[in-house]
């Protein structure tokens, strides 16, 4: 079986702060980490690799050095990484980050594809449907669960409020929820094996042979107009009432506001 | 010269974070508390080559290095002295040996599961009567056929009761002194072996100390380590590894303490401010981390040494020397900063200051690293 996961670096979220004059986020010293959605779905390629066997590859655009996010990748145990890297990619939005990475696919075997739900810098959630469709896949989103089955994999989807059980056939586009997996960690042997071992592909646009109208910014139909962060709430108001008291002083207090 | 971590050495380290904080930290209060031996978290080390680092991937370890290796047990002492002397002790004092003065066969043997993590390790020395000084072996090797018949005892045995595979020095001819003493490999179901006295202890509490007894122990002459009459240096020269580990790990204990004490200091308010706006408390962190760096500093040159075919026997003195009495200076003002919640077990800080104080005291104590390094000095 052949497994390619679509991954990305992103910058650790928990550790950002926002410029809060120019309302962008100030990724300067900000730790780069590999998304985690992604993460769960390159452990489920991984589990499936280990239980029946499969090549898994590592597919990502970004800038050259998110190879590191690719280096960690190969050291949970992924056979093989490819960087999509070129300035041509500059300024994408998810439909040209999509053309690029499908075209990026097409040049590859692949039975299974691993997307994560979304990521946390963007939190979109469209890349993965996005590269099913120009592939001409069929995808499920939300994945909780997979398992191989004679006729290609069984798959169960996470809903709001329950979960559906789907049989499809290979190939398919997957993408991650953290309810799907746990994540190893990095092997130590993996990570001084594959420095002498493996190393990092590095295409560009000329590589994935894409139609270039359809790539970075020119390819982008959206274009961020203004990033801002939400007014931060006032200070509240703690009261130490007994519980029926309480009770009733927030109700007064929701009436005073007219929300009842 | 370079100060940076090669990208595998960094790799390293992140992944030992991330395990300690994951796996290591939920368990250290109540296996403090309880004494258990963690063998759950061994296991998980075992999965991911953690019990071989410095190990050749042909002997079945991760092919890495000694800082890589120094750097695994000072990320898990961070969070737990206990685990982090199970790997030093297993890696330095039972694989190391092995390593560096074990035949082909035994390396097949009895490194490559060791490193694999498939079997844990421990080594004896200390004696009863041969503590510091290591030369008063009581217990006698006697060849008899194709066998060594051990009798004796040895204690205070790291990874005593929870171990597979053990390095034991022992007198086989008593009188040539230090020239007589051997080593042996012995494993744990050899007839005539068993395991003694569990000792309660005030710090690393849930690693497993105990005695080893041999009592007409029949060991396979092919378990000789090393050639006869040469045990004393083998045990010197582990030692020397040994250090590293223990200077490594007593450096975790000491970062972890300072983190913790930096992190309480931005929150505790009194007299209306944090912690961390009293000069007073400023300046005590500021000297705290200026010791800090230089135990890290003495560490990884220590193992930097030991990885480029250096000596490394006085630099191992000097940074478990340095290493340990910072991790005391450290978590004893941590629970000064701590104040009466220093002092309870609400806060993992008095643990830490319990664990700090074995580091000046095993595998050499303060005083034989002075010996050493002023042996070198003075030669």
């Amino acid at each position: 079986m052949n497994i390619v996961v679509c991954l990305k670096q992103v910058p650790d979220t928990n550790e950002v702060k926002i410029d809060q004059k120019t309302g962008t986020l100030i990724r300067e010293g900000v730790p780069s980490i590999i998304n985690p959605d992604d993460k769960n779905a390159l452990e489920e390629a991984l589990r499936l690799k280990d239980s029946n066997g499969a090549h898994v590859t590592i597919v990502s655009m970004g800038p050259p050095q998110a190879q590191i996010a690719l280096r960690e990748a190969l050291a949970m145990g992924a056979d093989e990484a490819i960087l999509v890297s070129d300035r041509a990619f500059a300024g994408s939005d998810t439909l040209a980050t999509s053309n690029t990475l499908a075209a990026t696919i097409r040049q590859l075997d692949y039975d299974v594809i691993f997307a994560g739900r979304q990521a946390i810098d963007g939190d979109t959630a469209q890349v993965g449907p996005e590269i099913a469709e120009l592939l001409g896949l069929p995808q499920i989103t939300y994945v909780e669960k997979v398992e191989v089955i004679n006729s290609g994999l069984k798959v169960r989807k996470a809903w709001e409020d329950g979960y559906e059980d789907i049989e499809v056939k290979t190939p398919v586009l997957l993408t991650a929820i953290k309810e799907l997996n746990e994540p190893r960690y990095m092997n130590i042997k993996n990570i001084f094996g594959m420095y002498q071992e493996k190393e990092i592909k590095t295409w560009n646009a000329d590589d994935i042979e894409a139609d270039k109208t359809v790539l970075g910014l020119n390819g982008s139909p959206t274009k961020v107009k203004k990033s801002m962060t939400k007014e931060p709430k006032g200070q509240g108001e703690l009261i130490q009432l007994p519980p029926k008291e309480a009770a009733q002083f927030v109700i007064s207090k929701l009436k005073e506001n007219h929300f009842i | 010269m370079n100060f940076t971590l090669t990208k595998e050495q960094e790799f390293v380290r992140q992944m030992v974070r991330e395990f300690a904080i994951n796996e290591v930290e939920p368990l250290a209060a109540d296996i403090d508390v309880t004494e258990r031996f963690p063998r759950e978290t061994v296991d998980k080390m075992a999965r991911y080559h953690m019990l071989g680092i410095p190990i050749a991937t042909k002997y079945g370890g991760a092919g890495g290095d000694n800082l890589s290796y120094a750097i695994a047990v000072e990320e898990l002492s961070k969070k737990c002295a206990t685990t982090g002397v199970i790997l030093s002790a297993h890696t330095s004092l039972c694989a190391g040996p092995i390593d560096m003065f074990g035949t082909e066969e035994q390396k097949m043997k009895y490194l490559v599961p060791l490193a694999k993590g498939e079997k844990l390790g421990a080594f004896g020395l200390t004696e009863p009567n041969a503590g510091t000084d290591a030369s008063e072996q009581q217990t006698t090797a006697i060849l008899e056929g194709d066998n060594y018949i051990l009798n004796g005892s040895k204690i205070f045995i790291t990874n005593g009761g929870e171990a597979d595979t053990y390095v034991v020095a022992a007198m086989t001819d008593k009188s040539k002194g230090t020239r007589g003493i051997s080593c042996f490999i012995i494993e744990k179901d050899f007839e005539g072996f068993s395991i003694g006295k569990h000792e309660d202890k005030l710090g690393i509490r849930a690693s497993s100390t105990t005695e080893l007894v041999f009592t007409n122990c029949m060991v396979p002459k092919e378990n000789l380590l090393g050639k006869e009459g040469k045990g004393f240096g083998i045990a010197m020269k582990t030692l020397d590894g040994g250090r590293i580990g223990i200077a490594a790990q007593a450096l975790g204990i000491a970062e972890g303490a300072l983190e913790e004490s930096t992190k309480y200091m931005k929150e505790r308010k009194q007299f209306g401010k944090p912690l961390s706006a009293f000069q007073g408390l400023q300046w005590m962190v500021a000297e705290l981390d200026v010791k800090v760096e230089c135990a890290k500093l003495l560490v990884y040159k220590a193992a930097f040494n030991k990885d480029n075919g250096l000596s490394y026997s006085v630099e191992a003195a000097r940074a478990k020397l340095f290493a340990s009495e910072t991790a005391m200076e450290v978590t004893t003002k941590a629970v000064q900063i701590f104040g009466g919640y220093g002092y309870t077990k609400e806060y993992p800080i008095e643990r830490m200051m319990r664990d700090a104080k074995i580091t000046e005291i095993y595998e050499g104590t303060s005083q034989v690293q002075k010996m050493v390094i002023a042996a070198n000095l003075l030669k």
